[in-house]
């Protein structure tokens, strides 16, 4: 498993073809890309900055993926999270997973991202017309969590 | 006792404060009698971590509750809830 907290961009394809060749019984690769969108409660957005937490941020998303682990028959996963100033259309973060099988490593890769957005001490500040100001956490993401507790 | 204690994002921006060492007196504490003792610094600290908003804690990089307890040498960090992805 791999984490990343990085300033650069990275390449995706690059990341997922690192996966795919790492062993041949490799059935499938599923991944998610997100990226930072010009608009947010109805304000344009001009500019993203991500701070984290340096040492909490890297234990928590490899507990994570240590948790994806135990619970789906996955091979790897890999998780790149950028910090510092973004623009609308960058890239945040890539979450990959890869398995034998489709099933295992969507279900894996979602949750992966779920227990991101709700545990990784990551905190967006945005740019728009009126100044800048903290983004809120979304009772959403508290939700999408709480169903793979079921 | 001594902690060394962190604050990220608005918490951070608002208290003026990204780190410090603080000693506590001797005795049992929690996360949330440490929230109660920095609150009494004045307004600002009081509103931030005993007010309206919700704030996250982590004791040695892991979430916890309010009753955790802390420990000498303990590094503790409040936050708001988080936001990545």
């Amino acid at each position: 498993m791999t984490v990343r907290v990085q300033i650069e961009d990275f390449d995706a394809g690059f990341e997922i073809r690192q996966l795919r060749y790492a062993r041949k019984d490799v059935g499938a690769v599923v991944s998610f890309i997100g990226q930072v969108r010009d608009i947010n409660e109805g304000d344009a957005v001009a500019e993203l900055t991500l701070e984290h937490y340096p040492g909490m941020t890297e234990k928590s998303l490899n507990a994570i993926i240590t948790q994806a682990k135990a619970r789906w028959n996955i091979m790897d996963v890999l998780i790149i999270h950028r910090v510092g100033t973004l623009q609308p259309g960058d890239q945040i973060v890539l979450v990959a997973v890869s398995g034998a099988h489709r099933g295992e490593a969507f279900a894996a890769c979602e949750f992966v991202m779920d227990c991101l957005k709700t545990e990784a001490p990551f905190w967006k500040k945005e740019l728009t017309q009126s100044g800048e100001r903290w983004v809120e956490a979304k009772a959403a993401d508290d939700d999408a969590k709480e169903r793979w507790n079921k | 006792m001594k902690i060394k204690l962190f604050y990220f994002a608005r918490l951070k921006e608002s208290l003026k404060y990204s780190t410090e060492d603080i000693v506590l007196a001797d005795g049992a504490w929690t996360i949330l009698k440490l929230k109660a003792l920095l609150a009494q610094r004045g307004d600002v600290w009081g509103h931030m971590l005993m007010g309206k908003l919700k704030v996250r804690a982590a004791i040695n990089h892991e979430l916890v509750h309010d009753n955790a307890p802390i420990a000498d040498g303990d590094e503790v960090a409040f936050f708001p809830p988080v936001t990545g992805g």
